[in-house]
């Protein structure tokens, strides 16, 4: 798979996230500059999130870059957290989840993406043009893989 | 009885609402509480709009300012309960006697609780803050046996309200500066216990080491739980033995307690945990208000779903029932 196509799409789609969660980034604070690795650890790639004060860049790596903080774990786990699914801290304990680096940063994203709410197949519905199906399909893949449910329609009709 | 939940976002506070919560608790983005953590809490702005939500679906909500102000920045801590009335929240959490004499001076329609912080732990002390500063509710800290709690609330007219689940601290809150040692900040007076800036996991061969300060305090094998990185809960040698020489990993889950605790005349149950997601909050208060409504119901206790969801993955009922090891 070509690296620099998906991480212009999901470049593009973080920053539409970016837009419509302006909070989220105003969380991170003083860690707005840092360099995050998310790294997948059942797949080869690995993904560099580095927010630059709400015009964030994401970009895809087969060989992990230099970061200021190392988020790991099954790309379940990773994308559980991103849309609320599962908390962090029972994740870590049960070492599902391995934190490196920068401690604070790392504390600093995950309590921001928690606050934003972010429902992933609305994100993508949010996204026009040439992007949007090629990321469905990426995101399809996703649900399928991990088994984490990334729409809200279960949690709305409680409310 | 009342749930009281915690809430260190925005979103944290709207699943606690969600999810059931009588009353919740959260706190500013600043050293004004004790949970002044890297992206959490509220701004004035998120906190009138989340007092608003609450109170919408008749919840309440109760600011924690709950630190102890640093001689000379008085303001801040003054400006955090003027702002508390004027966001409309249902009362505050003080834990400082200044800063109690100045919101009953300034605010006195603004309802005090005393904090955990403050360590009153027998009626004398409780009836002191109550006449002298009009606090109308008191937090307990985890040093009390259930027969204990009993007897408090026999000889005082104030509410208390008692940590059901979550994290457990060294059993004197407010007095720990274990922290300071290692990092020169405390939850006392900076809001932070091991501050995340000083705290670093290494993984090295499957063993995962906890740093607070540059100081290993934990490390554990490969199927072990992660370590916890604060002092109190490290893994010390001393001359031949190792072991927990503060207290062990455990986190409190009283919740098989909770008709014992309604019989000693408890009013709220304490959830611990605002450094933790809305999924965590969300599902512990949904056990919490079950667990409440089948006890005002006089239904057994539902089974208990939260042992995953612990810190360091493992239970105890804490100083409620006291036993010596």
């Amino acid at each position: 798979m070509p690296l620099a196509p998906v991480s212009l799409v999901l470049t593009r789609l973080t920053r539409n996230m970016a837009t419509r969660h302006s909070s989220m980034f105003r969380r991170l604070g003083e860690h707005d500059n840092a360099r995050f690795l998310l790294d997948p650890t059942d797949l080869p790639v690995t993904l560099c999130l580095e927010p630059r004060q709400g015009q964030p860049k994401v970009t895809l790596h087969r060989t992990p870059p230099q970061a200021d903080a190392r988020i790991a774990g099954p790309l379940a786990a990773l994308i559980g957290l991103v849309h609320g699914a599962y908390d962090g801290d029972a994740l870590f304990f049960s070492r599902d989840l391995v934190i490196e680096g920068d401690t604070a940063a790392a504390l600093a994203l995950r309590n921001a993406v928690d606050d934003a709410e972010l429902d992933i197949a609305a994100e993508i519905e949010a996204l026009s043009g040439p992007f949007a199906r090629p990321l469905h399909r990426l995101i399809d893949l996703a649900e399928r893989r991990t088994g984490v449910a990334l729409t809200r329609h279960e949690e709305d009709l409680l409310w | 009885m009342e749930i009281v939940c915690p809430a260190g976002t925005p979103a944290a506070l709207r699943a606690a609402v969600k999810a059931g919560a009588h009353t919740i608790y959260c706190g500013f983005a600043d050293e004004t509480n004790a949970r002044n953590f890297p992206g959490l809490n509220f701004s004035r702005e998120e906190m009138a709009e989340g007092i608003a939500f609450a109170h919408g679906h008749g919840s309440k909500v109760l600011i924690a300012i709950n630190t102890f102000p640093r001689a000379g920045s008085e303001s801040l801590w003054h400006a955090a309960v003027s702002d508390a009335e004027t966001a409309g929240a249902d009362a505050v959490i003080l834990a400082d006697i200044g800063l109690l004499a100045y919101a009953a001076n300034n605010h006195p329609n603004l309802r005090r609780h005393l904090s955990v912080q403050a360590a009153a732990a027998n009626a004398d002390v409780i009836n002191f803050y109550g006449s002298e500063f009009g606090v109308k509710r008191v937090v307990l800290p985890r040093v009390l046996s259930v027969p204990e709690i009993a007897a408090i609330n026999k000889d005082t007219d104030i509410e208390t309200e008692v940590f059901v689940f979550g994290g457990l601290c060294v059993m004197a809150e407010g007095r720990c500066s274990l922290s300071s040692y290692a990092t020169g900040l405390s939850p006392n007076m900076n809001g932070v216990c091991s501050p995340a800036s000083h705290v670093e996991y290494l993984e090295e061969d499957g063993h995962l080491s906890a740093r607070l300060g540059g100081y290993t305090i934990h490390s554990v094998g490969k199927d072990e739980p992660a370590p916890y990185p604060t002092l109190c809960k490290g893994c010390f040698g001393a001359g031949d033995k190792t072991g927990h020489l503060f207290e062990d990993p455990v986190s409190l889950n009283a919740e098989q307690l909770i008709p014992q605790l309604a019989k000693a005349g408890v009013t709220a149950l304490k959830i611990e945990g605002r450094q933790r997601s809305r999924s965590y909050v969300a599902q512990v208060v949904k056990n919490f208000r079950a667990a409440v409504d089948a006890v005002d119901a006089g239904r057994p206790l539902p089974e208990g779903m939260l042992a995953r969801l612990s810190e360091g993955q493992a239970v105890t009922t804490g100083a409620y029932k006291k036993t010596w090891r």
